[in-house]
């Protein structure tokens, strides 16, 4: 059966493999030699070595925004998980009008990064009219904003997942502890929590990896500003590319690095939480 | 019965707390809606008071906002984007997950494993050298940026069509061609047929994914074919102020058609979310 569909390949395969090849493969493989290059169009590149890597540490906008990016990522995984964990709690204890709860707090994810940076400019903006003061008056208000908006978007995502899992637990697994006199702190301990690690898994991998390359809300809500000081990451590869010419290259090199360091943490990650999973 | 009723006040409690969590959930979007239809002089001073008959613009800023970035132009592009990426992606990386699952090659194996590997990069990486080559193949028209989504979205496809091909018995294929069915017919008629499930959550994701994407349009088609997201950060503009009026109305434009799609879809976007990250 093998020998018979690898004759047809170029139907199945090579579609799919093409279009790969085209919008990643080569691009990326591109990316990786550039980055020892100094370019500003794809073909004019002249060899420099690691100049480019070496140029991006010139100045402290790189690692102001890599720290400024720990930072969010930190605060926004553990408000997001806490947050959607006690959600799904709430929503498990068969109480009225759930699934609405579900719709309601689900919704805000459906809303692209662009248009929820936006909106919550004006409700901060809002917010902090009586204080005299916009969200780029001080980048404590940028942060504080990106971190709220960020909730509100996943929130409802990581809560659905959570739901899941907390539906998944065996019921003579909480019966057996109920009858064994557990309180529900330890069932939350030693029942719940364990029960749902894969879910507590993939849900720090969502919020972690999407915290670390965020880009659209953090354009749209403060645009890196004042200064740059509320400049994430992503944002401040793409301003490197785009924002003056001659910088291509250095461009490059930090999407190499952001490449590599994202790699590293979801790898880490996933390693770390798989192995408290517990077999059912 | 003490018990009970007990029961019965806490679950009263939750339910007004719910309530007041589900208010707050939805009071940045009424917010917007509320400011759209005020003049765009008072959004900024009295951003949470109704409109009155000196700040009441009525349709203004939704008929100045839809010309300033020809909002059905651009919804007309997303719209078209995303049906036709989504609808590729579906059945370009279900017949690559097929072939990559059934023909066990070195290449094969290496093929899934950078597919996987893809999922993980930033879009940094390769922004600038895809945006290049899109424009070297002339990919840069609402038809060709079908074939980069295809790309950029065979990792996820792929990854979840083969986890799902896995477990399906490969005897089911081998009977058919037995009986003469060749690959082309058994895939369509045999295995197609039973990825439907998986299908939906990968048209749900793959949709959420390019109907709300800002860097891929904007940087391959966005001067000439402005999608919404694009369409709505070119109201920021270059400098000065950005009429807020219009931003409003905009923004509850670009909202209305997502909220349309998750009323009616909800069931299965939920769904295809746990199913996404049962599987990632």
């Amino acid at each position: 059966m093998q020998k018979s569909i690898q004759k047809y390949f170029v139907l199945f395969a090579l579609p799919g493999l093409l279009c790969f090849a085209i919008a990643f493969l080569v691009p990326m493989v591109m990316g990786v030699v550039l980055s020892f290059f100094k370019f500003s169009t794809v073909t004019d590149g002249t060899f420099i070595g690691l100049e480019n890597y070496r140029r991006i540490f010139i100045n402290d906008d790189f690692t102001s925004a890599l720290w400024f990016t720990v930072q969010f990522t930190i605060v926004s995984v553990i408000t997001i998980n806490m947050g959607a964990f006690f959600l799904s709690l709430l929503l498990t204890r068969e109480v009225k009008g759930t699934n609405l709860f579900r719709t309601i707090f689900f919704m805000p994810n459906l809303i692209g990064g662009i248009v929820l940076g936006w909106i919550w400019q004006v409700i901060i903006n809002g917010v902090l009219l009586k204080s005299g003061v916009t969200i780029v008056s001080d980048p404590k208000y940028g942060f504080w904003g990106l971190i709220v908006l960020m909730n509100w978007q996943n929130i409802g995502y990581m809560m659905v997942i959570y739901i899941a899992g907390i539906q998944n637990i065996p019921h003579d697994l909480i019966e057996a502890a109920q009858i064994d006199g557990a309180g529900k702190l330890t069932m939350l301990k030693s029942v719940i929590l364990p029960s749902i690690m894969p879910a507590i898994t993939i849900c720090s991998f969502l919020t972690l990896t999407n915290g670390f390359k965020l880009f659209d809300q953090n354009l749209a809500l403060t645009a890196g500003d004042p200064g740059k000081q509320t400049e994430m990451l992503a944002l401040n590869i793409f301003n490197t590319f785009y924002g003056r010419s001659g910088f291509e290259g250095v461009g490059q090199a930090k999407a190499v690095l952001f490449t590599i360091l994202v790699a590293i943490i979801a790898l880490t990650q996933l390693r770390l939480t798989r192995s408290k999973e517990v077999e059912a | 019965m003490s018990i009970r009723s007990e029961n019965k006040r806490t679950n009263t409690l939750l339910v007004i707390f719910l309530s007041a969590l589900a208010i707050l959930f939805l009071s940045p979007i009424l917010v917007v809606l509320v400011n759209s239809f005020k003049s765009k002089l008072f959004i900024s001073s009295q951003p949470f008071s109704f409109p009155n008959p000196d700040t009441f613009a009525g349709g203004e800023n939704y008929v100045i906002g839809s010309q300033k970035i020809k909002f059905f132009n651009a919804f007309g592009y997303s719209l078209f984007i995303t049906v036709f990426a989504v609808i590729g992606i579906s059945l370009v990386t279900s017949m690559l997950a097929w072939y990559l699952t059934r023909v066990k090659t070195k290449f094969t194996s290496f093929a899934y494993y950078l597919l996987v590997f893809s999922m993980i990069v930033p879009f940094q990486m390769v922004m600038f050298t895809m945006s290049k080559t899109a424009n070297m193949l002339r990919l840069d028209n609402p038809i060709g940026i079908i074939v980069l989504y295809i790309g950029f979205g065979a990792g996820l496809g792929t990854f979840m069509f083969c986890g799902f091909i896995k477990s399906i018995p490969i005897s089911l294929e081998e009977a058919a061609m037995i009986d003469g069915a060749g690959p082309v017919k058994t895939f369509f008629l045999i295995v197609y047929p039973m990825l439907k499930s998986t299908a939906i959550t990968v048209a749900i994701l793959n949709t959420m994914w390019v109907w709300n994407d800002y860097l891929l349009p904007y940087l391959t088609i966005g001067t000439e074919y402005k999608t919404i997201p694009v369409a709505i950060q070119y109201l920021r503009g270059g400098y000065g102020a950005v009429d807020m009026g219009a931003m409003m109305a905009m923004l509850v434009l670009a909202m209305i058609p997502i909220i349309l799609f998750y009323l009616f879809a909800q069931k299965y976007i939920i769904r295809g979310v746990v199913a996404g990250a049962v599987k990632g």
